[in-house]
């Protein structure tokens, strides 16, 4: 589809013109261009995400009542054990780094592709073929897994389904996640252009960079400890498993070493995508460009240090729960600071409302819910209460859904015309904004509430005294889906009959505005050099008597 | 709902509440200057924006007020924890065992139920393990919670006031009926509980010993 509207534009088709060696559908899928392959990934993503929102809003009519309301229990408990699979290792943890590191990060930094070309080709490639194996499972005789994403053992040895599938899954998507951070590190430090010094980078950047050295340093572990509970599966060595003498705790700590430090993979780009558009619509620089880069390591470098608040109601030492919460909110200071630094950004701007900034507005207000209600998480005597609750579930959607998704949708509506030459319609996109704005908060605030009242997650059935908030988040999951429906239909339309973008809709300043839409084929005719930061917008001051 | 249900209860929920309280605040302060901004400085009303790149001073109170609010937050959460942690000498020693997906207590005696009784004011010292996989005890009115795992014995207390029952629940993924593994916990008045631990005891054919005296040694 996309070549197809490709062919339609006037002026220049740019990279969509030479597909290199290979034609048609080979030069898609053998092509080592990083535009290409970042929209391999938004194609192959936006498949895995339908697929796994569609178990979403399953799962939600199901709660509609208590008792049997579309499926079995066995359905229910592999329904929400790949909506979470899908959602996190083959949505939102590739999701935007992938996606748009992989179109934006080398024009960001004005070079003409990453650094490793073919390796970036791979990691995708690594990702199809995990995504495939997850999805194959599912058709494999004994059943879809049904251990929740989270594989906790002693139950992902003892089940009959197929987990063992899932986790080789998991493992190989680990490796396409610690090809792509290589790939990026090695990138931001090596091919920047004349005078990117690193406080002249657009803040994208400094997250996806944050964002990669997780994905290289705690990757590994993940793929080692899912690697381990298959060889515990397949030949019973007693590592985890209490029956041979292993450790189920050792387990958890092993997979949140990693887990907690992958939920800021998940959300440092969506962090950057709000340092990147909120200047270009507020019209004005950044607030606090170095706090806002700093802190985006600062969290990648806590954020290591905190993956045993998972696990509070284990039987933990007092010392280890005292020093794991004291962390825990530590963590959240630098959160706190960009959120303050970015309404100051609005201070004193010229701010033009355009849909983009609209998910940028409603990321703010959800992240900070998701960080509010992460307090509440972090302080152990409520922890204990709502642990393994709705409250921990709709947390976990504010931040991850609520910040890292409608972050995406922001990129989307940012970066399309620079993608695919197109405009889309302003209308349907503010439509679907208020939507999926209304709809999600419909959705999770009424888990937070089922939380505190005492409703564990994973239950196929409930309590009769649950049902109408039940009820409330199940409508709100029918106006969410409708306001995703909305913006894809809005934007698949407009791949075709958009109007043709100019090379910067926005007046953005970073350099991919300085190129096409879409961009050329190695992306700049000449690579060129960087004299101011990423956010100068001095142009449109007023000129006061003494500076004319 | 359930003021006083346990020694622990109002203390969570006035923790929680408090850190509601201050979120609240702080999230309306947020969205009111975000609105009045987008208002105030929208392209129409304010053409020509000012470059601020930064204010140190204000960088410096929004690091050092969070922090000092949040390291509140973080003792009044480790406070309220210490409580849960430090089981009462007197406390009377019960046998949690978890399988799927059913809890079995065994009472000092011997004698084993599938309900919890308890007298009210004792405290009760739950000792947890599992037969098969991970579970995870959770008294919903009483804010208490541990997790329930094979090979080992995690420990959690708690006393009730009132003579009345309360919701038990499995918070740990355990498989098929995970959902259905509720039981009760029972509380009756010292009296009553005697009556029934003896009668239920000697059905069993366990010794009779009552369990409000100082726990009996295992």
């Amino acid at each position: 589809m996309t070549q197809a509207a490709a062919h339609t534009l006037p002026g220049g088709r740019g990279f969509y013109d030479e597909p290199g060696r290979h034609t048609g559908i080979r030069g898609w899928i053998f092509s080592t261009d990083h535009k290409r392959i970042g929209l391999l990934y938004l194609g192959s993503m936006s498949v895995f995400f339908l697929t796994a929102l569609t178990l979403g809003v399953l799962m939600r009519l199901e709660m509609l009542s208590p008792g049997k309301t579309i499926v079995e229990p066995q359905t229910y408990n592999t329904f929400f054990t790949l909506h979470g699979i899908m959602m996190i290792f083959l949505f939102i943890i590739p999701g935007l780094p992938a996606v748009f590191g992989n179109f934006l990060l080398p024009i960001m930094i004005g070079a003409k592709d990453v650094f490793f070309p073919r390796l970036n080709l791979l990691s995708w490639w690594l990702f199809m073929i995990g995504g495939l194996l997850a999805l194959a499972s599912v058709f494999f005789p004994g059943g879809a897994a049904d251990t929740g994403w989270t594989f906790y053992v002693p139950y992902s040895v003892r089940t009959s389904t197929n987990v063992l599938p899932a986790l080789i899954a998991a493992f190989i998507l680990g490796f396409s996640s610690i090809l792509t951070g290589l790939n990026f590190v090695t990138t931001i430090h090596r091919m920047r252009a004349p005078g990117m010094d690193w406080f002249r980078m657009p803040l994208f950047v400094w997250s996806l960079y944050a964002t990669a050295w997780i994905q290289i340093l705690a990757t590994p572990i993940v793929g080692i400890t899912l690697l381990l509970v298959a060889v515990e599966r397949m030949f019973g060595v007693g590592i985890f498993d209490p029956a041979l003498g292993g450790d189920p705790v050792l387990f958890q700590h092993l997979f949140w070493i990693y887990s907690h430090p992958a939920v800021y993979i998940m959300v440092l780009p969506g962090l950057g995508v709000v340092s990147e558009i909120l200047p270009v619509f507020a019209r004005r620089t950044i607030f606090g460009y170095k706090f806002i880069a700093y802190s985006s390591l600062a969290i990648a470098f806590l954020g290591s240090l905190v993956w045993a608040h998972h696990m509070f109601t284990v039987g933990m030492s007092n010392t280890g729960m005292f020093v794991f919460s004291l962390l825990t909110f530590l963590v959240s200071i630098p959160s706190a600071i960009k959120v303050f630094n970015w309404i100051a950004t609005l201070y004193k701007g010229s701010i033009a409302l355009e849909p983009p900034l609209l998910f940028i507005l409603s990321f703010i207000i959800q992240f900070s819910i998701g960080g509010f209600t992460g307090l509440m998480l972090g302080a152990l005597a409520v922890n204990i209460h709502v642990q393994d609750t709705y409250f921990v579930v709709g947390h976990f959607h504010y931040v991850m859904f609520g910040g890292t998704g409608f972050g995406l949708f922001a990129a989307m509506h940012y970066w399309f015309p620079k993608m695919f030459g197109r405009m889309y319609k302003k209308g349907p996109a503010v439509v679907a904004w208020a939507l999926t704005t209304l709809g999600f908060n419909m959705l999770y605030f009424p888990f937070l509430i089922l939380g505190y009242m005492g409703m564990p997650r994973r239950y196929y059935d409930y309590l009769p005294e649950y049902q109408s908030v039940h009820v409330v988040a199940t409508v709100g999951s029918w106006v969410l889906a409708l306001g995703v429906i909305i913006l894809i239909v809005n934007l698949l339309v407009s791949l075709r009959r958009g109007a043709i973008a100019p090379a910067n809709p926005w007046g953005g300043k970073t350099l991919e505005w300085t190129v096409p839409s879409p961009p050329p084929m190695e992306n700049f005719d000449t690579i060129p050099t960087v004299t101011t930061g990423p956010y100068d917008y001095s142009e449109y001051e007023q000129r006061s008597a003494e500076h004319p | 709902m359930f003021t006083g249900s346990s020694p622990f209860a109002d203390y969570v929920d006035a923790t929680f509440l408090l850190i509601v309280g201050i979120s609240s605040l702080v999230l309306l302060g947020l969205v009111v200057a975000m609105i009045y901004f987008l208002f105030r400085y929208s392209r129409k009303r304010n053409p020509h924006p000012t470059n601020i790149e930064g204010n140190v001073p204000l960088e410096v109170a929004w690091t050092v007020i969070p922090l000092v609010l949040f390291m509140g937050m973080f003792y009044m959460g480790w406070e309220g924890y210490s409580r849960m942690s430090e089981v009462p000498d007197n406390a009377v020693p019960i046998h949690v065992t978890a399988r799927m997906w059913t809890w079995t207590f065994e009472y000092p005696n011997g004698l084993q139920t599938d309900t919890l009784f308890v007298p009210v004011q004792q405290p009760i010292k739950l000792s947890l393990t599992s037969m098969d996989v991970n579970h995870s005890m959770y008294i919903p009115a009483f804010r208490i919670k541990k997790d329930v795992i094979p090979n080992r014995t995690n420990v959690m207390w708690f006393s009730t006031p009132e003579p009345r029952s309360y919701d038990i629940a499995c918070a740990e993924y355990c498989g098929l009926r995970h959902a259905y593994m509720y039981t009760k916990v029972v509380a009756m008045t010292p009296e009553a509980f005697d009556q029934w631990y003896r009668a239920r005891s000697a059905k069993a054919s366990k010794d009779y010993a009552p369990l409000r005296s100082a726990a009996p040694a295992r």
